[in-house]
């Protein structure tokens, strides 16, 4: 019993412990909230197109979340025939995991965060450059023409934006003068402030062109309209995930909305403050978080049902010939900015 | 703790480094590097060079393997075919080199032949915050040199590649359906060039 007390009196077992708590409650809360955004998203696409969407199981059709996963659940599971069976079960897999692992990173709160890192831009950067063999693999292990095209496109269109996304992050870290994520909020608090007018400092105001960037490159990386070409339907039947059912099916359309969440909670820390704003309490700070990411949630939805997709060539010159330079003399300007304020 | 976790790694990139070119199928070589990558990563973070460790994944593992796979995919690579160079010669030579590399390596264990001391005091003081500003810092001053020359080197091989794509494109002007094509595929090959 003694042995037992002093092994969970050990700083590491402890570090683990409380790390492996923080990882389960996001973990459910995570599932649970994915499982509401497909209710709003529909509730929002409805409103949109003039129609009442889902409304008949539960009150105001709540229920309909539940209903979906048990139908997922219930359907039966295809494999083509001739697939690589191996990579077409890790696909799934690797759509939901790279965008649960930044999540680690994202300070939620002023005391609620897995773990601070001080590379956790990079974190973020690395797990969503993984987040490409999902799409790939799945299209390339179907065994099927459609869903080959689909990840071909995927595996150019995320390459190609990762470099203008990654780019517009260098203008924050500048200002901030670190790649941790913590410091990236504390150096947002406080405001600027003309008489009685003030203005949060947060990034957005002092980077807006990297804000741009980056917004638009998240919904390139999370594949959304009007850039989401891998799964473009009109042409691909499904894209990437045509010859995938059921659960492994579910697994691609969690890690879509997984990754728009850890995106969004990125693009908040990063350019709205983070858990800064005025009047809560330190231990309340998170509503602001919260309040932010679905703010930018509803912004992804918005413009998913009210622009019409790119065609593929306009696309890729869209992010090599626009955003890229465009990034990249943010960072020159940025960068001549710093040195001089730093010098003068 | 970081001993088990060290040997762990240590071993999947072992294994997974094997399987690189044991096995036969092209995209399952190419994941297994990848994955060798990762380990590489995971091992760098241990040594305390977080910096170093995930720019190895977003750079290696996220960026170029990326296009590795995008181009196996592209020209639909099947199984290995034995051609060009005659399969003695090949395997003369890579077990040539091969026992080159493991005598080389040898010769530096033995020897303590490391180029400097396995953690620099500066660098190991200064683990807990800012490794990423040490390593700036020797780049841009100490590494100058070498970090330019590496900088060019890569911008020749990308005017390389687009001159290579030009030279396509002019070689077939009668048809604008094939010459947009080689174009089109050409432009992830340049690619690497900027992420490195």
């Amino acid at each position: 019993m003694n042995g037992m007390t002093a092994f969970f009196r050990d700083s590491t077992v402890q570090i683990a412990f409380w790390g492996l708590v923080k990882i389960v409650v996001i973990l459910f809360v995570m599932l649970g909230v994915v499982a509401y955004l497909t209710f709003f998203e529909r509730k929002i696409a409805g409103h949109i197109q003039s129609r009442p969407g889902p409304n008949l199981v539960g009150p105001w059709g709540l229920f309909q979340p539940l209903a979906d996963i048990l139908k997922l659940f219930l359907k039966e599971e295809f494999i083509p025939d001739r697939a690589n069976k191996i990579l077409f079960h890790v696909a799934p897999i690797l759509a939901v995991a790279p965008a649960l692992t930044s999540f680690a990173v994202v300070p939620i709160g002023p005391d609620f965060i897995v773990t601070d890192v001080n590379v956790g831009l990079l974190v973020f950067l690395a797990m969503s450059s993984l987040g490409v063999y999902a799409l790939t693999l799945a299209g390339w292990s179907s065994n099927n023409k459609y869903a080959l095209l689909g990840g071909l496109r995927s595996a150019a269109q995320m390459v190609s934006y990762e470099l203008a996304l990654g780019l517009s992050t260098i203008g924050v870290i500048l200002l901030a003068g670190s790649l941790s994520l913590v410091d990236i909020v504390h150096a947002q608090s406080g405001a600027f402030t003309l008489g009685p007018l003030a203005l949060p400092r947060w990034f957005v105001f002092t980077q807006p062109v990297a804000f741009v960037i980056f917004l638009v490159c998240a919904f390139a990386e999370t594949n959304r309209a009007p850039f989401d070409l891998p799964e473009g339907e009109s042409e691909l039947v499904g894209g990437f995930h045509t010859e995938y059912s059921s659960m492994k099916w579910a697994m691609f359309f969690l890690g879509e909305y997984m990754n728009m969440l850890t995106i969004s909670s990125i693009t908040v820390t990063l350019f709205l403050g983070g858990w800064n704003g005025p009047w809560l309490p330190d231990s309340l700070k998170f509503l602001w978080f919260f309040g932010k990411l679905f703010a930018l949630i509803f912004l992804f939805m918005w413009v998913r049902w009210t622009f019409p997709r790119l065609r593929y060539d306009q696309l890729m010159a869209f992010g090599w010939k626009v955003l890229l330079p465009i990034a990249l003399l943010n960072v020159l300007a940025t960068g001549t900015a710093v040195y001089w304020v730093g010098n003068r | 703790m970081i001993t088990v976790l060290f040997v762990a790694f240590a071993a999947i990139l072992v294994v997974s480094s094997l399987l690189v070119i044991l096995h036969r199928s092209p995209v399952t070589s190419a994941l297994f590097l990848v994955l060798a990558f990762c380990s590489l990563a995971a091992i760098y973070l241990l040594l305390h060079a977080e910096f170093i460790g995930l720019v190895q994944v977003v750079v290696y593992a996220g960026a170029i393997m990326v296009l590795f796979l995008f181009v196996i995919m592209y020209l639909n690579l099947g199984q290995d075919v034995e051609s060009g160079a005659t399969v003695v010669l090949r395997r003369g030579l890579g077990w040539l080199l091969g026992a080159a590399l493991v005598a080389e390596g040898a010769l530096l264990l033995a020897g303590r032949l490391a180029p400097g001391p396995a953690a620099p005091p500066a660098l190991a003081a200064a683990a807990g915050a800012g490794n990423t500003q040490q390593i700036g810092l020797l780049l841009y001053s100490r590494y100058l040199f070498p970090f330019e020359i590496t900088s060019i080197i890569l911008l020749v091989a990308m005017i390389g590649v687009i001159v290579i794509a030009r030279g396509l494109r002019e070689a077939a002007p009668a048809e604008p359906a094939a010459a947009s094509a080689p174009a089109g595929a050409a432009a992830p090959d340049d690619a690497p060039g900027e992420d490195a």
